[in-house]
């Protein structure tokens, strides 16, 4: 059962950033692209559980701050050679309001 | 739109190369099929040495296995060799009557071994070293028989040789020059090799002119020569030099010269035509090396992408031996041409030898011998043409440039074992390292490291494991050229991205991307933070600073840890504080429950493991202003007590300190830049190992630059001594403003100064008094108004969100 919960304006997620969200499952990236697609990531790295939130946003992807793996944005999936991936989270955008897909 | 028909003629190393560049920037332009006569998929030819030694499988040098093709839509024919194109009606016909129509067509067909035109050369039993068959036929004949002569001492030979003598065979090279590696080598070098491999059990036969081949029942059984000596031979291999294959384009009426015909965008003369490999001849040279095969590759695929901007100028080539235990390198002229000058260093005992030819001040050539370890710097130096004469005196003995730690003091890695720890940060040994280039057939420091993490962190092993690649590939392998794009999303090089920001007076990001064309929408991690700090140090005050182009670091003016948490080291200008600072940081560690407290080694204090979203009210209640310890920016300055206090003291060092400290606060640079001041020669403040490091005496005040205490301990040079504190910071200031103007980003000072010498810097700065004070005019420009960043944010919270963590 989907549980979207809203989250924040769109503009309180910066292009090319992100924004934490403090869950009771854990901390969730949010983060917005350059032509304000909206995707969600949870908020750790597969290599050494690296806060992703914190990259660079480039493209459809966040360089993770600690070690520069780079993560997909889309699918979770580490980009080649690395190996591994992290969980995403179903995200939408309607009237400028950002809802996250919080499993319970 | 329908796509365009590539026919890539030849399956081999430099036409799957440009395959590949192809397809990294125009995936989706063609259809391509490709044709090779090899039963094989494309493998890795310059690794067929050690699979004759026994050292490699096929299938280990195996580089696009079939899936590959079929993955990227490439048709691949296999065993099927091109008779003829029809240039009228775009056409290649196979032998077999495989057709293929084209738009675009690629001829790389490669070269094939040059065989002796003397009676015999068709018995049974002689053959060439080119290909898997041949390897397959020395293996087989060295179960069998027991004599093999090869005839050639050059690379292809020797390796040859030490193959068939690894599989067991009594071996003969015959050599009609006077030593070996005639090409490679002097004679001194060629006569060391020669013992060291007679050492090895290989016999050598030289100035011998190879005059029939003798058979009986149609097999080879031994060799005469024009002397009329002979020697048995159950297998004969002729490695005495390539031929390029350009029969078929001759054939189909394209220019050829020795070689296919191209110009500097590896077009022919046919313009849907281009060729690049072994086959070409490009200004009259055909290369047999597989570096220049990859230059030509790239070059070759831009074109081929329509994004026609690069030119091949021709390769200056290195050699190394891939002979399991010779240490062997040699690059250009090495022969002493007219006003060439010869430093040589020759211990015969010792089994080293090292001479390199200089003229007009630049290497032109170097032969090393028994200790490599400096070939790729050399190689380096020679291929950028660099005056040399600030080095002279200390070129004979090399770079030092490995690491001195993280792996055990080595630096030369023919010495390690495969165990060893080549890569102290990433835990990499050696073994792994030569593996992957092998099996995966790695060819730059680049794909080293992304594959293998080694040298991907600090970088300091990056000398070894350059050496370790340089030695499993042999000539395979090119040392970067120093000036490369700043990443994959563009071709421009550093330099050219300064200039083109200063000509077309960009002052965004997505402007200067637009304006310099870059192939991606908002470039990467890479380019971004570059990009960033070119604009703002270009443009201060009117270029827009993007805070999400900078690291996390300089994004929250705050350094991140491990687990996600922050460092936060105030401002103690000079390293001075006082009681009253000192109980405001206790508090504040009190209050925020912060789990460490250190004194770093920039004379500070670091409070570790803050949470994001204290960063803000902590500020606050400190009160004092950002130390900058987690920037591209000016750290600290370093000080001793100087004559205040201290018995010895010349100079008021502490408060130079302060005051360059305050002069230079919220400084970026291309990297971290670090000061000291010390009050006098015994230099306690360590001013030897800075960015800028300053030394009172009691006339005045020496200052150094370059020196760096980190990965790799650099000892900062003399740059001159001056009277008055204010001429200090007059000096150091102009210093730092041409690194900030000129260097590339993440450069240290060490490594800027190292490119373009020490002279030029000097020039700069004390020649050119005007020059001088207008750099340093132009650097208090830029620091004008700046403000302390946490006070700022501290302030204005609702303008900086990002601290702040949403919670549900």
């Amino acid at each position: 059962m989907s549980t979207w919960t809203k989250i924040a304006p769109l503009t309180d997620i910066p292009k090319l950033g992100s924004r934490v969200v403090r869950t009771a499952k854990g901390d969730i990236g949010v983060f917005r692209t350059e032509d304000d697609r909206v995707f969600a990531l949870n908020n750790s790295c597969p290599h050494k559980g690296g806060p992703l939130s914190q990259g660079i946003v480039y493209g459809d992807k966040v360089a993770c701050p600690l070690h520069s793996w780079k993560i997909s944005l889309i699918d979770g999936k580490a980009e080649e050679p690395d190996v591994g991936e992290t969980a995403c989270f179903a995200v939408k955008v309607e009237d400028g309001m950002v809802f996250l897909d919080i499993p319970s | 739109m329908k796509k365009m028909k590539l026919v890539v003629v030849g399956n081999g190393m430099a036409g799957m190369r440009t395959v590949e560049e192809l397809l990294k920037i125009a995936p989706d332009l063609y259809e391509i099929t490709v044709f090779g006569d090899e039963p094989h998929p494309n493998y890795n030819r310059i690794m067929l040495s050690p699979v004759l030694a026994g050292e490699q499988t096929i299938d280990d040098i195996i580089l696009n296995t079939r899936e590959w093709y079929a993955e990227h839509n490439i048709t691949l024919h296999t065993g099927k060799r091109i008779a003829k194109i029809d240039r009228t009606r775009r056409i290649a016909y196979a032998e077999d009557g495989t057709e293929a129509e084209y738009d675009r067509m690629l001829l790389a067909t490669g070269s094939t071994p040059f065989m002796l035109p003397i009676p015999g050369k068709e018995l049974d039993g002689v053959i060439g070293f080119r290909d898997i068959k041949d390897v397959d036929t020395m293996i087989d004949t060295a179960k069998t028989h027991k004599h093999a002569v090869v005839i050639g001492g050059g690379l292809l030979g020797l390796e040859a040789a030490n193959g068939l003598k690894i599989q067991g065979m009594e071996v003969t090279v015959v050599h009609i020059g006077g030593w070996l590696l005639e090409r490679q080598l002097d004679k001194t070098a060629g006569k060391m090799l020669q013992k060291s491999l007679e050492a090895k059990g290989l016999s050598f036969l030289l100035e011998k002119h190879t005059e029939q081949i003798l058979g009986k029942n149609g097999r080879v059984i031994g060799v005469r020569f024009k002397d009329g000596s002979e020697i048995a031979a159950d297998l004969v291999v002729m490695a005495v030099g390539i031929r390029p294959n350009y029969a078929l384009a001759e054939s189909a009426g394209i220019h050829c010269n020795r070689g296919i015909v191209v110009n500097d965008t590896m077009q022919t003369y046919d313009p849907r035509i281009y060729s690049v490999g072994e086959c070409v001849a490009h200004r009259g040279i055909s290369y047999g090396l597989v570096a220049p095969l990859f230059e030509m590759a790239k070059v070759c695929a831009t074109h081929l992408a329509n994004f026609g901007i690069g030119l091949y100028k021709g390769s200056v080539t290195s050699t190394k031996l891939k002979v399991t235990g010779i240490d062997l390198f040699s690059a250009g002229d090495f022969s002493g041409t007219d006003g060439a000058e010869e430093i040589v260093l020759h211990d015969a005992v010792g089994g080293v030898y090292k001479k390199l030819v200089i003229k007009d001040d630049k290497i032109i050539g170097s032969v090393l011998y028994g200790d490599t370890t400096d070939g790729s710097w050399y190689f380096q130096l020679l291929r950028d043409g660099k005056p040399i004469h600030e080095i002279r005196d200390h070129l004979m003995f090399g770079q030092d440039s490995l690491g001195n730690t993280g792996h055990q003091g080595q630096d030369k890695a023919s010495s390690m074992t495969d165990e060893m720890e080549v890569c102290g940060c990433n835990g990499v040994c050696k073994g792994s390292i030569v593996k992957a280039i092998k099996s995966q057939g790695l060819f730059t420091i680049d794909e080293v490291k992304k594959q293998t993490k080694a040298g991907s962190s600090c970088g300091s092993c990056t000398g070894l494991v350059e050496q370790i690649l340089a030695s499993t590939l042999g000539g395979g392998y090119a040392p970067p050229s120093t000036s490369k794009a700043v990443c994959g999303c563009s071709d421009f090089n550093h330099e050219e991205v300064r200039d083109e920001i200063r000509k077309h007076k960009y002052l965004s990001i997505p402007d200067a991307m637009k304006g310099m064309g870059w192939r991606t929408p908002n470039g990467c991690a890479t380019c971004r933070p570059a990009l960033n700090y070119y604009l703002i140090s270009t443009w201060p005050h009117e270029a827009k600073d993007d805070p999400q182009s900078r690291f996390i670091n300089e994004r929250v003016h705050a350094n991140i840890q491990k687990d996600g948490t922050y460092s936060v080291v105030p401002r103690m200008y000079g390293g001075v504080t006082t009681p009253d600072q000192l109980r405001k940081i206790a508090d504040v560690a009190d209050k925020y429950a912060v789990p460490m407290v250190k004194v770093t080694g920039g004379q500070r204090i670091d409070l570790l493991g803050v949470k994001k979203e204290d960063l803000l009210d902590m500020w606050k209640d400190l009160d004092m202003p950002s130390g900058y310890a987690y920037g591209k920016s000016i750290r600290t300055v370093k000080t001793c007590v100087g004559s205040e206090f201290c018995r010895f003291g010349t100079q008021n060092s502490t408060q130079l300190g302060i005051d360059i400290e305050k002069a230079f606060d919220h400084m970026w640079a291309p990297h971290k830049v670090k000061f000291a001041v010390s009050g006098c020669p015994r230099n306690c403040a360590e001013s030897g190992i800075k960015d800028v490091g300053v030394i009172g005496v009691d006339s005045g005040w020496e200052i150094y630059v370059g020196g760096n205490g980190g990965i790799k301990t650099e000892v900062a040079q003399f740059l001159c001594k001056v009277k008055t504190a204010e001429e200090v910071i007059e000096y150091s200031g102009a210093f730092i403003q041409i690194y900030r103007e000129e260097a590339r980003y993440l450069d240290r000072t060490v490594h800027w100064i190292e490119r373009v010498g020490l002279d030029y810097v000097k020039k700069r700065i004390l020649e050119d008094a005007e020059g001088r004070k207008a750099a340093y005019e132009r650097l208090m420009f830029a620091l004008q108004g700046a403000t302390d960043p946490w006070a700022e944010r501290a302030n204005q919270r609702e303008t900086h969100k990002e601290f702040d963590t949403i919670t549900v």
